[in-house]
């Protein structure tokens, strides 16, 4: 099985290489390598799905490891791959998305110039995201982690040439960076205080206490700080909404079934070592940001982002189960939600390709994304109509669909916590995932309406929308049919509940390595709890899930209500949510400019300080070797010159001695002779 | 002749020959550049197969290999000694494989070639010749003669304000090499042969505690020479705040100097911390490593955020060298296996990674005559190939798992979060900075509308893309499988931390 899924991962490598250095030059520019590629690594996949369903073991798992990097005693790291169910199932969901993507683009991205890159990146990104799936240590996790972000970074800007394309692509790294700043550091300190990135061994290493107390809180936040980036929770969200400039089935792939579910998915590995006081951050966090972004996505108008809103939304509900104990209901969710999201994305990429189509024959221009240029397109596209309509239901939590029975498992989750926990304040939770679910029924009816329902909204442009062709087609049925509850049930039919099936069969909560160190559960939720807390989550959100979907139809169908005058009436509240609660513009007063005066004041201090010392020592040193010079010259040269001078005067003096006429030597001579003489004499 | 020798000689005896080689015949002069360059590494790549990666090195002398000591001025005690170790040899072979890829950068250099190549030939003897020396003296030398040629080559080939970067480059590294003289003569009078009772300008004998006299024992004469070695290094690494030579220097030089200077020349300064100030005062590099982290941390946070201040593309990638260099100093500081490792590792990657850079930079203003970074924009359009080798050149410098920067990064940071967990907290933040100012600037160049200036650029040409293919291929490859550059360090420098107290 190990060597399967080698050869799952390796593929798209392969794929990648091939088609970034020779895919312009190979017949349809290399679309069947990837696609090729991804097809098989789909089909291995499900070959491990059923190895594991017929293993029926909730407790399989298989390691197999070769040493890396060795630097003796102190240091050495393993490479590896750990497959339990919840790498084999996360692996079917990526594969599978992944797989219907590629064949989805083949329509979509038809005719784009740089075709053969466009499914470069999409290889490279499968091979990432299934490594970070597979590795059995946190360092290889972090390395597939950057690799799926640059992906996402390069698919992003694929319209490179358009600035806000290139900006979002820019953002939406620099924005996970933050989060992989705390990411970073927990495996710093995980590292520090095990010896240790593999998993089983930190399991071991927190379960003996090695790693305990506030450190363990501190390593289990600033990991988490590494999901709040990936999986765009409040406060980091601001980059997914703007990673809609990437190609739709980029979003649908990337920005909503996959990458964004890394960080759960990292939550899903790291459940075992989170501390209470962790996991309250984490639920807290998720619960937030679940409730935050549902109030965006009402009022949005680009039909991309409404879907990018929901998809922040969602994950928080996946974020949250996992901060309340949740954990199977999480992933549970992270599974569902993958397939109707990518359903929706690549539904809205169907309706964009269309508007798109229609406004090129027209020849007007405006936004194909903006649903005030739509309307009326169910007669148009019924294929697209009818599956948007089952991902909308199967995301409002409607009964029989795969997404009723996720989501109210998260909600029943946090209901029960919070019926365990002494302090009331937790119902917090319950409360914020209730709402966002209301909200969300209402927001994806009144996209439904506002997009195939109605009049149309530009009858020129609705005349020329046509139904998109079946390579784009077929994935969104295949998806829609993955949206029917029972796939996740079997072998039970119940559309109430999943607990019999075989996905919460096969998917349990690790033991806790914190528990196992304290001595008892982290979080004590009481049978009763849970029961009660079933039953009432199952009602509630029923009511809730159908409330929403009427007020849509109410507000916007049946037109029950001036939706206009009702936005004037609390216009500052609509204002704040169509701009995003101005997140954008108080991150760039804030965080941005400040740094770009920081660095500005930095350089300047570099040439006007440092620097300035520098050439102001050179310049002591010249200004006092000129005084030098001119002391030389003066004093020093001056003594020297004048000794020459003395002497030469005192040559000019005796010069006149010298007349060169021989009687004054003869008498010099004699005179000499004669005073010699005298002298002797006496 | 040893191997070494033979490495380390045949480019300046190659700069002889093109002395008299007439200067019309262009061709010939460039050939035998190539020629004599690409021996060395042949000779080099040679001794990576011949290594023995059980060998210390460090300071005993039967544990170096390819030595060769001869006897060279008797009567001060000057010898000949040259050998290569774990610390030494990654460097070494690097510096063969830049400055055969500095050559075929230098192609085109407009003026007085043959001046040009047969100084460019004297600086690539001279630099292997620092990382093989161990005797103190044949070290001075080799470090002094380096700057000569460089000199010239950024004062007579250099851009518009060339003098003054030149004479700056030459008066501040000569102010460091004053500071390394007095310590070396400090040493030489002090430190005694054990084998004849004489002075000694013999490294590894002045590595032994139990040859130095007591006043090279008393711990603030041995800090003094310390800090006076160490600024001269230091200004070599460029460590803040020694580091405003550095800009100057590689916007004015040529292409080809800028790659040698950044891939090269920086890399002496921290290799003279390892060889020489680290395993003679191990008790000083103890008691100062917590500045040491302090400078490093400084330095990786003030190049970066400097680095995206710049308008001038080949200053943004000279303060990026600044902030890279600073994760060589704090793994420096911290004595760990990983910390070390990460910290000569970092030493290789940046000086293949930046080499990358500056060949790029290289590339762009040979066509556009300028290096704004704001005057381009969209040249992913009109020159697609070399977007795509740049794209890889600024990912790497950005810490791209993959690549060879994120894995000395990475050792750096776990080799010093156990040691210093504030410091590391803070050089972490750089992961932030950087991505910013590399993904802007990549934005700025290459993404957006094309600018219709350059709507007709030619693209990279095949001359260029040999000189930036191989640093690309080690880049990745070592990036995903560094094991093969870390055995050869790991013994010698696993030992060398042994010695620090």
């Amino acid at each position: 099985m190990i060597q399967t899924a080698l050869i799952i991962w390796l593929l798209p490598l392969a794929a990648f290489v091939i088609n970034i250095f020779i895919g312009k030059r190979l017949p349809r520019k290399g679309d069947w390598v990837s696609t090729g590629a991804i097809g098989v690594s789909f089909l291995l996949s499900y070959y491990m799905l059923f190895q594991i369903l017929g293993n029926y073991n909730p407790d399989f798992a298989l390691q197999a490891s070769v040493p890396w990097i060795d630097l003796g005693e102190t240091f050495k790291l393993n490479m590896g791959i750990y497959l339990d169910n919840l790498a084999v199932i996360m692996t079917v969901v990526v594969t599978t998305v992944s797989f219907l993507v590629h064949v989805y683009s083949i329509g979509y991205m038809h005719g784009e110039p740089l075709y053969n890159r466009f499914y470069a990146y999409l290889s490279l990104f499968s091979f990432s995201m299934l490594g970070l799936i597979m590795w059995d240590n946190l360092f290889g996790i972090y390395i597939m982690w950057e690799l799926v972000g640059i992906c996402s970074y390069l698919l992003i800007g694929y319209y490179f040439e358009k600035d806000s394309a290139a900006n979002a692509g820019k953002k939406a790294f620099i924005t996970n960076r933050v989060g992989d700043f705390g990411f970073l550091i927990g495996l710093l300190i995980v590292f520090t205080a095990l010896g240790t990135f593999n998993l089983s061994d930190i399991h071991q290493g927190v379960s003996q206490g090695q790693l305990s107390g506030g450190l363990l809180t501190a390593a289990g936040v600033l990991l988490f700080a590494g999901a709040i980036g990936k999986s765009a929770q409040f406060p980091l969200h601001v980059w997914l909404p703007d990673a809609m400039e990437g190609p739709t089935p980029v979003s649908a792939l990337i920005h909503a079934a996959t990458m964004v579910a890394a960080g759960v998915y990292l939550m899903a590995r790291l459940s075992f070592m989170l501390s209470l006081d962790a996991m309250l951050v984490v639920a807290y966090v998720g619960g937030f940001t679940a409730i935050f972004a549902a109030t965006i996505a009402i009022t949005q108008n680009d039909i991309k982002r409404v879907l990018a809103y929901s998809t922040i939304s969602q994950l928080g509900y996946m974020i949250m189960a996992m901060g309340v104990g949740s954990y199977t209901a999480g992933f549970f969710h992270l599974t569902t939600h993958a397939m109707f999201k990518a359903g929706l994305f690549l539904g809205s990429g169907s309706v964009i390709h269309a508007v798109h189509h229609a406004m090129d024959k027209t020849g007007s221009h405006g936004d194909p994304n903006d649903i005030r240029n739509m309307g009326g397109f169910k007669d148009k596209m019924p294929v697209t109509y009818i599956t948007f309509v089952i991902f909308s239901l199967a995301l409002s939590g409607i009964p029989f669909f795969s997404g009723f029975l996720s989501k109210d498992a998260i909600l029943g989750g946090t209901l029960a916590f919070a019926m365990s926990q002494s302090n009331p304040i937790h119902y917090l939770l319950p409360v914020f995932g209730f709402g966002a679910a209301f909200i969300t029924a209402f927001y994806m009816f009144r996209l439904i309406i506002k997009t195939f329902l109605g009049q149309p909204q530009k009858p020129e442009l609705y005349e020329h929308v046509h139904e998109s062709p079946k390579v784009m087609t077929v994935p969104l049925m295949v998806l829609a049919a993955l949206s029917i509850w029972f796939i996740y049930t079997l072998p039970s039919v119940n559309p109430m509940g999943a607990a019999g099936g075989w996905f919460m069969h096969l998917i349990r909560q690790p033991i806790s390595a914190v528990a196992a160190q304290l001595g008892h559960p982290v979080y004590i939720i009481t049978e009763h709890a849970e029961h009660a807390a079933h039953v009432n989550g199952i009602i509630i959100s029923i009511i809730l899930a159908f409330g929403g979907i009427l007020l849509a139809f109410a507000f916007y169908f049946w037109k029950k209500v001036d939706v206009e005058a009702l936005t004037e009436k609390i216009k500052p509240l609509y204002n704040l949510s169509l701009n995003k609660y101005y997140f954008d513009e108080i991150y760039q007063a804030t965080v941005i400019n400040g740094l770009l005066a920081w660095n500005n004041l930095l350089k300047w201090f570099d040439e006007n300080i440092i620097d300035f010392i520098v050439n102001f020592s050179a310049k002591v040193v010249r200004v006092f070797s000129a005084f030098d010079g001119k002391f030389d010259n003066l004093v020093i040269d001056g003594m020297v010159n004048a000794v020459a001078d003395m002497t030469l005067q005192f040559g000019r003096g005796f010069k006149k001695l010298q007349t060169g006429q021989i009687q004054y030597y003869i008498m010099g001579a004699l005179l000499g002779t004669f005073l010699i003489i005298i002298f002797t004499l006496i | 002749m040893g191997l070494i020798s033979l490495a380390v000689f045949f480019p300046v005896i190659g700069a002889l020959i093109i002395l008299f080689v007439p200067k019309k015949n262009l061709n010939a002069i460039r050939i035998i550049s190539a020629v004599v360059t690409f021996i060395p590494l042949v000779v080099a790549s040679y001794m990576w197969s011949q290594f023995n990666y059980g060998m210390i090195g460090v300071d005993t002398e039967s544990q170096f290999q390819f030595v060769e000591h001869l006897s060279w001025i008797p009567a001060y005690n000057i010898e000949y000694f040259v050998g290569l170790d774990g610390i030494s040899f990654p460097m070494f072979w690097l510096t063969t494989l830049i400055s055969f890829i500095a050559v075929f950068a230098s192609w085109n250099i407009p003026k007085a070639q043959k001046g040009y190549f047969s100084l460019l030939l004297l600086l690539v003897t001279s630099m292997l010749g620092v990382f093989v020396a161990l005797d103190f003296f044949l070290f001075y030398i080799f470090w002094e003669v380096m700057l000569l040629p460089m000199y010239f080559l950024i004062g007579i080939w250099g851009g518009p304000r060339r003098e003054y970067a030149a004479i700056k480059f030459f008066l501040y590294t000569l102010f460091g090499s004053v500071l390394m003289l007095i310590v070396m003569l400090a040493l030489y009078f002090n430190v005694q042969n054990p084998l004849t009772g004489g002075h000694t300008f013999n490294m590894l004998h002045m590595m032994q505690q139990s040859n130095h006299n007591d006043w090279l024992a008393m711990f603030d004469v041995r800090l003094w020479l310390y800090i006076a070695l160490f600024i001269g290094f230091a200004i070599k690494v460029p460590m803040f705040p020694f580091h405003t030579w550095l800009p100057d220097a590689h916007v004015e030089a040529p292409t080809a100097i800028s790659v040698i200077l950044a891939g090269i020349l920086l890399k002496m300064g921290t290799y003279g911390i390892m060889r020489i100030s680290y395993p003679i005062f191990p008790d000083i590099a103890a008691y100062t490593s917590y500045a040491l982290a302090v400078f490093g941390v400084i330095n990786i946070l003030y190049g970066a955020f400097v680095a995206m201040a710049q308008k001038d593309l080949k200053k943004l990638v000279a303060y990026s060298s600044v902030s890279h260099m600073g994760f060589v100093l704090l793994g420096l500081a911290v004595f760990t296996s990983a910390g070390i490792n990460g910290a000569l590792f970092q030493m290789f990657s940046h000086g293949m990674i930046t080499a990358m850079l500056f060949l790029l930079v290289g590339v762009i203003y040979d066509r556009a005559h300028h290096r704004e970074i704001e005057g381009f924009g969209g040249l992913a359009v009109s020159m697609p190939v070399y977007a795509g080798v740049a794209s890889l050149a600024f990912f790497a410098a950005l810490g791209l798992p993959g690549m060879t920067g994120f894995i000395a990064e990475a050792l750096v940071f776990i080799g010093a979060f156990s040691v210093y967990r504030v410091l590391t907290i803070l050089a972490a933040l750089g992961i932030i900075i950087t991505a910013g100012y590399v993904l802007w600037t990549m934005q700025r160049v290459f993404l957006g509308k094309l600018n219709p200036k350059y709507e007709k650029i030619e693209e990279i040409n095949g001359r260029e893309l040999f000189t930036l293919i191989p640093l690309a291929i080690l880049t990745v490859f070592f990036g995903i499988y560094p094991i093969p550059i870390l055995n050869l360090m790991k013994t010698s420098l696993n030992y060398l931390i042994t010695l620090i107290p």
